[in-house]
């Protein structure tokens, strides 16, 4: 795990009040809004547990929705944003539910249009984040790191494949996660990477026959 | 070298003869693989959101969304209108800078989290009051938030500095332990003066619990910034006059540590004892939530 810095102690400058229930927040809107890129029609927010109880009194919906439509956590329009004129592009709506199982800051980010993307992510606490899960697959984004994730065959090699592309393009490898739904079925893998990517290298990625889908998630910027 | 405990701090300060804030910028700029003039220029871009935090909320009679809170700093400065600060200008200062902050902060306003956003306005309200009071430069002030954030540093290492996993003493102790050594290295205290403003401070709120009413970083959190703030000076003096914490640092962080693993996780930003669930805090909570 990366150490606290004493750039961690004396950061983030962030609109308030809570880092968990509206940095957070704002965080894991811009990073689901990293990973569907596309222009939804409606985003459907479903937040849990204490996000559900006491995001009213923290803003932790106008953060969600703040981060979805691209403002940084410093951002003094996060406030107003649901009378702001940025909030008018988009249809939203916001549901909450109780639900043990999961995290006590957890939300579930639906995007709908081209297509459906539904994203699960917590506020771990301090203003950190995780994406757990992108529809059905699990995934750790914590918006750290340049990410590549890509859906994928599960087959021997295809790691190796990929890994083999960055490393001639000398990129080192900061973590990879890989999961599947069934042997020989789907399989994704995320990758994060030390310095930044260039299309060029996704476009080699997604050569490989059995790769279905690349994307490439940019990390948060504070 | 790595640094991971105050002793280690300490011996590195005497071994090099510099200051904390040399030792932990240096040590900055070697680990992110930047200057130490971008580890400077990025404590001094969280100094001037500082400062703007308070300007805007000295000036702001808005109440938060909760309607609890938000107009405390506006009651101070009217009654310091006619009243004389009992502790002359600076004292005035720091508590209506740190309730300035804080009640930016619960408004919905841009403020540092320093450590956390619940204990936003104690580092501030000391810096700027002290700063403006005593007329430190721009430089020596970002010493003191440099000087502040390394403290912090070290005490994170030990314990996560989050309410709901050692309570208070975590968030607004740290800050008031930042605050003490800040402040101590700006009046001039050397290594181990500053080393013991922090001890003290950080001693004498052990124990501190996490009981927010309706769960909202409202009642106590905002009014605590003030009481901390003040706290953290009374430390400060204390260090520069030779007084010594007869336990050492690190042993004190083992006991905010300790004390915050055996307190009650009801008491642990969890609303479910103290002040959070007295009867007027479960009427305020209907109010809100319904």
């Amino acid at each position: 795990m990366k150490k606290t810095t004493l750039f961690d102690i004396i950061s983030p400058v962030m609109i308030g009040p809570s880092s968990s229930h509206t940095a957070g927040a704002v965080r894991l809107g811009l990073l689901a809004r990293n990973i569907y890129k596309n222009k939804p029609n409606k985003i459907i927010f479903r937040l849990y547990n204490s996000y559900a109880h006491t995001g009213k009194g923290h803003g932790t919906e106008k953060g969600l929705l703040a981060g979805v439509l691209g403002l940084s956590v410093d951002d003094r329009r996060i406030k107003d944003v649901f009378e702001s004129d940025i909030a008018k592009t988009v249809e939203y709506e916001f549901e909450y539910a109780d639900n043990f199982k999961r995290h006590p800051n957890a939300v579930d980010i639906t995007f709908l249009g081209e297509n459906k993307m539904i994203i699960q992510g917590d506020s771990v606490g301090a203003g950190e984040i995780a994406i757990r899960k992108i529809n059905d697959f699990n995934v750790k984004l914590t918006g750290k790191f340049n990410t590549i994730l890509l859906v994928y065959k599960d087959m021997p090699g295809i790691i190796s494949q990929v890994s083999s592309v960055l490393q001639y393009h000398n990129l080192n490898i900061a973590f990879l996660n890989c999961d599947r739904n069934a042997k020989g079925q789907q399989a994704s893998m995320v990758i994060g990477i030390d310095g930044a990517i260039s299309s060029e290298i996704l476009e080699i990625i997604q050569e490989i026959p059995e790769v279905y889908f690349v994307s490439y998630i940019e990390k948060l910027e504070n | 070298m790595e640094i991971n405990t105050f002793e280690q701090l300490k011996d590195e300060c005497i071994s090099k003869n510099k200051k904390i804030y040399e030792i932990a910028q240096e040590n900055m700029a070697i680990g992110s693989d930047i200057s130490v003039e971008q580890v400077r220029a990025f404590a001094n871009r969280s100094l001037f959101a500082m400062k703007e935090a308070i300007e805007i909320g000295m000036n702001s009679r808005e109440l938060s969304m909760s309607g609890m809170c938000g107009q405390d700093c506006y009651k101070l400065q009217k009654y310091y209108k006619t009243a004389r600060p009992m502790f002359g200008s600076v004292f005035e200062k720091i508590i209506e800078y740190a309730l300035a902050t804080s009640e930016e902060n619960i408004r919905m306003g841009k403020i540092v989290a320093c450590p956390t956003a619940g204990s936003c306005g104690i580092l501030p309200s000391t810096i700027v009051a002290v700063s403006e009071e005593y007329n430190y430069s721009e430089s020596e002030q970002i010493n003191a938030v440099i000087t502040a954030g390394e403290i912090g540093r070290i005490i994170s290492i030990k314990v996560a500095l989050a309410g709901a996993v050692a309570g208070c003493q975590a968030e607004c102790g740290t800050a008031a332990a930042m605050s003490a050594a800040a402040i101590c290295q700006l009046r001039g205290g050397n290594i181990s003066q500053v080393l013991n403003a922090m001890a003290l401070a950080m001693k004498n709120i052990l124990g501190l619990t996490c009981d927010p009413v309706a769960g909202l970083v409202e009642v106590p959190c905002v009014k605590r910034n003030p009481f901390m703030a003040v706290h953290s000076i009374t430390a400060v003096e204390m260090a520069l006059a030779g007084i010594e914490s007869k336990i050492p640092p690190d042993e004190v962080i083992d006991a905010m540590e300790q004390t915050g693993a055996l307190m009650s996780p009801t008491l642990k930003e969890s609303s479910q004892a103290g002040l959070a669930t007295t009867p007027s805090a479960m009427r305020v909570q209907k109010e809100i939530f319904g």
